[in-house]
């Protein structure tokens, strides 16, 4: 089975002014596109490829991991944008992290001290656990919460290349920028499916 | 006694058109100095402050991660700094040409398999030519700023040449093209201060 790049669901100018169309361009038409074609190059002739991207990530190793890896975190991350996004959101998940991390701007402060402080590449994610407890952790490079079962809510890629090209080193600037865009409706969508 | 950014040896814009200005500045007045004063502070008020750098590295493995990464950022970028010049590029000579020849079979296998190192590194790092401590040479790469003076390091030796693949190293100029950054590399490297440094 060949794997393809998921279309995304707005115009690459959609995020901006907060996340860029050159960044896009590279992050979505480039990076996002190499695990792609990585990945289906390293699956060739494994038992591997038929296997659907969960399966390869639960069970591999190596290149085949990081790129499966990479191309389920790019997805997760890039769905869950929106032009005009931000604010907050409703019902379930509202009261969960309230309950969870005492208020939304308690939630809102930890998710962004976790992605300013990860050293090097890698990923922060909001999580469930086995219990349905919610959580904030992060990963590195491609690493992702699915291999310690725990289910991934949302995410928010703090590689370099997600951001350098329009905040540079100031990634708490891009952090800050990403609120402006989640969209929470996506968001919510997967925690009420928990 | 704290640690101070090193002043680069060149202007930002000295290694045009291989490396550009505006990444050099930011490199080096941002990131560079973000891990000398994180260094600085981990270390403040701890028995680590008044040591060199090389006997915090050479301990690292008992010490604090802010201690690993900063203290390793802070020595890195100095080395990289010191290992590019505007009048860089070519060949070694001398007897770090004749131990890269003995143990590569030529420069170019030498240059390939280094570019390899780099190229592949996922995430951040660096790429390194280390000589061991029997005197012999090898290329490896390492994560984040780790680098090969850290005593819990895969291979352990004083490093001869570094590269910086972190992106933030090149995504200015040649975003996800890491493997131009690499070649551009190799037309500014100070292969003077290399030999030294083997010759040490």
């Amino acid at each position: 089975m060949k794997h393809e790049l998921p279309k995304l669901p707005y115009a690459l100018d959609a995020l901006e002014p907060f996340i860029s169309q050159r960044t896009l361009e590279f992050h979505y038409g480039k990076h996002h596109q190499a695990y792609i074609n990585n990945l289906n190059n390293l699956i060739e002739g494994t038992s591997f490829e038929n296997a659907d991207l969960i399966d390869i990530i639960m069970k591999s190793d190596g290149g085949i991991f990081n790129n499966a890896a990479q191309v389920y975190n790019h997805t997760f991350y890039f769905v869950a944008l929106k032009s005009r996004g931000g604010g907050k959101p409703r019902n379930g998940l509202y009261d969960a992290l309230v309950y969870t991390f005492g208020s939304f701007e308690n939630f809102k402060s930890e998710f962004s001290k976790v992605g300013a402080t990860l050293f090097g590449s890698g990923w922060v994610w909001l999580v469930a656990d086995s219990d349905n407890k919610l959580r904030i952790v992060k990963t590195s490079n491609a690493e992702t919460p699915l291999t310690d079962n725990l289910m991934p809510i949302m995410t928010l890629d703090v590689w370099e290349h997600a951001y350098y090209l329009d905040t540079q080193n100031a990634r708490p600037k891009y952090i800050e920028n990403f609120w402006e865009l989640v969209n929470w409706e996506i968001i919510e969508s997967r925690f009420d499916k928990l | 006694m704290s640690f101070e950014l090193p002043k680069l040896p060149y202007a930002y814009d000295a290694l045009e058109p291989h490396i550009d200005a505006r990444t050099m500045e930011i490199h080096h007045s941002k990131h560079h100095a973000g891990y000398t004063n994180n260094l600085n502070a981990a270390i403040a008020n701890t028995d680590l402050d008044g040591k060199c750098i090389g006997e915090i590295l050479a301990g690292v493995s008992k010490q604090s991660s802010a201690i690993r990464n900063n203290g390793g950022g802070y020595y890195n970028h100095d080395l990289f700094w010191k290992l590019m010049s505007p009048d860089g590029g070519g060949k070694p000579s001398g007897e770090l040409q004749k131990a890269i020849n003995d143990t590569f079979g030529s420069f170019e296998q030498f240059k390939e398999k280094f570019s390899k190192a780099a190229a592949t590194r996922f995430g951040s790092g660096w790429a390194w030519l280390v000589k061991l401590s029997d005197g012999s040479l090898k290329v490896c790469s390492t994560p984040n700023q780790d680098n090969p003076l850290m005593d819990d390091a895969e291979v352990k030796g004083t490093p001869i040449l570094g590269l910086d693949v972190w992106e933030h190293a090149y995504y200015l100029k040649f975003q996800n093209r890491r493997p131009d950054y690499i070649s551009e590399f190799f037309e500014v490297v100070n292969w003077e201060e290399a030999s030294r440094r083997f010759q040490d």
